[in-house]
């Protein structure tokens, strides 16, 4: 995704342009940047952790000892532990059968794939609702056979996983069509099998870009609060996730709490910004 | 022509009827849910909560807001990517690497991050607050909170435009005697326009199913501050869901529109562009 990194600034390769004009307009550019910048990025960012360490670090420290806290931490760590898996495998099957075959109907399925990024996070909570929630289509079956989905672990499982949907599946497909089959098909050809050949030539070939994916898919997950708010039902200690738990605690004017606990998530931000980086120093650009 | 061309390579019946099957559970019979209950509404009903005056100002919000937003980010995200591409300045890359911040962020942090920043006393908020400009719990908010979560589109977007501008082509039309603002309209505009219009639409989409960051600034008064996702919730609170379904479905047929009318201009431009060098 970033495209300035690699190539030479302009105004360094061209000489004689060095005109009190353009010494103005750039340096209206730049500040104009910067303090947008500035104001709608670094700003909040800064207040993260002022607001979080506004009492001292004991304060901060007392945050993660309530049982509470404690709870929405491990249950956002457990949903991401199952959906950031299941999305890889699908991913990794989505992008072996659109980028390796040809066959009719694909941009239609690519499509389909990236509906659930066009689609609001409220929407797809209330989606599930309307399948399993107390009126919903399996409302009453499954009622009568004591399931329960919404208001529970299983619905904010779902949720996540169809707002993380085409996460890894987006990574891979332009990437796997970029670097072509012929590996592939010299592998085969020489006799060796088709999972062989998935785990030996192709995973290696395409293991940044499956990095890239999981990160992004696993920092979208983490961080869930429209679709997972609608199928949560916000019970303390029991289905609040980090984000929801966020959100009670600044209710509640308890500053320092919502603060810390966004200040972990913001952390997770910063570490993926990281990861992205690294990963297109490799040389794999996003798109 | 067959269903799919011959291959060597094995493993498409297993990956392509995992893919359709993972995607019809996960993806669309859940949305075929939500087009059933609205669909099984009386006709009365739908529109009764679907024009009450309370939704036709949500829409007036969620949509006019993140038109906005759009604007904005069309205007500084085309600034910023301009700056990062043609200007080499101290912490250019750290910048570049931070735009995709929004994205990488949980819209809740973001939320009450914003929000506690433009607050009466907070960092910004208190300098606005003596010019009379109200910003959190105000449409403004809304809109800057849109504004920050949908930014990243824009620069990513004109960013690789901006390096396809051929320099040669903006010398000779300097030297030859052009000002900037025509080489700018001219040359670079041109250049980069489809992309700025890729970003105004992603930004949009993605503006008007945001949630997380929009209720903390909001305050969320009906009929002022009060966001169509929201108005979803509120429905569903009160196990409406018919209702939540029909509102649901008018948000995604109006975004819908909205973008495939976007993507009728692109296409239109192209055109013009192809007519354009060709004559």
């Amino acid at each position: 995704m970033s495209t300035g990194a690699r190539v030479p600034p302009a105004d360094a390769l061209r000489p004689g342009q060095h005109t009190w004009r353009h010494a103005i307009v750039r340096w209206l550019f730049i500040s104009v940047s910067l303090t947008f910048l500035a104001a709608v990025l670094l700003a909040p960012l800064a207040t993260v952790f002022v607001m979080a360490f506004a009492h001292g670090v004991e304060a901060y420290a007392r945050v993660f000892a309530d049982p509470d806290t404690v709870a929405a931490i491990r249950l956002t760590l457990l949903t991401a532990a199952v959906v950031v898996p299941v999305n890889t495998v699908f991913g990794l099957s989505a992008a072996w059968a659109i980028a390796k075959f040809e066959f009719r109907g694909k941009s239609v399925l690519v499509t389909l794939i990236d509906l659930p990024l066009a689609i609001s996070p409220v929407i797809a909570g209330m989606l599930f609702v309307l399948l399993f929630g107390l009126h919903g289509w399996f409302g009453v079956w499954l009622l009568e056979h004591g399931v329960s989905i919404i208001f529970a672990l299983p619905g904010i499982m779902l949720a996540t996983m169809f707002v993380t949907f085409p996460y890894v599946a987006r990574e891979l497909i332009p990437l796997m069509h970029q670097l072509g089959n012929d590996e592939e098909e010299a592998a085969i050809t020489l006799g060796a099998g088709g999972w062989l050949t998935f785990f030996r030539v192709t995973l290696p070939k395409v293991r940044w870009g499956l990095v890239y994916g999981m990160v992004l898919c696993n920092a979208r997950a983490m961080g869930e609060f429209g679709a997972v708010s609608v199928v949560s039902g916000h019970i303390r200690g029991l289905t609040n996730t980090m984000p929801l738990h966020i959100e009670i605690l600044y209710n509640e004017y308890n500053f320092v709490g919502a603060f810390a606990v966004a200040s972990l998530l913001t952390l997770l931000a910063v570490l993926t910004l990281g990861v992205k980086t690294l990963v297109e120093r490799t040389g794999y650009r996003g798109h | 022509m067959s269903f799919r061309q011959a291959s060597v390579l094995p493993g498409f019946g297993l990956t392509f009827g995992f893919t359709t099957f993972f995607l019809s559970a996960m993806v669309l019979l859940p949305l075929a849910a939500m087009v059933l209950a609205a669909g099984s509404m009386h006709w009365h009903e739908f529109v009764h909560v679907v024009f009450s005056t309370r939704a036709l100002d949500s829409y007036r919000l969620s949509f006019g807001a993140s038109f906005l937003a759009a604007a904005i980010n069309l205007v500084f995200g085309f600034i910023i990517a301009w700056t990062l591409v043609r200007y080499e300045f101290p912490g250019r890359k750290l910048i570049d690497a931070l735009i995709d911040m929004p994205f990488a962020m949980p819209t809740a942090v973001s939320g009450i991050a914003l929000t506690t920043v433009f607050a009466q006393s907070g960092w910004i908020g208190r300098f606005l607050e003596p010019l009379g400009i109200k910003v959190a719990y105000t449409w403004l908010g809304v809109t800057l909170a849109l504004t920050l979560i949908s930014m990243p589109f824009t620069v990513r977007a004109v960013q690789p435009a901006l390096l396809e501008v051929q320099h040669d082509l903006e010398d000779a039309a300097e030297t030859l005697g052009a000002g900037r603002f025509y080489v700018f309209r001219r040359i670079i505009l041109p250049t980069v326009l489809p992309a700025l219009l890729t970003g105004f639409t992603l930004s949009f989409a993605r503006a008007v199913g945001e949630y997380g960051s929009v209720i903390f600034i909001a305050g969320n008064l009906p009929m002022k501050t009060e966001i169509t996702p929201l108005l979803i919730v509120i429905h569903l609170e009160q196990f409406d869901y018919q209702g939540a379904a029909a509102l649901g479905f008018v948000m995604l047929v109006m975004s819908f529109t909205v973008l495939f009318a976007i993507n009728l201009l692109q296409a239109w431009g192209r055109r013009r562009q192809l007519r354009a060098a060709n004559s």
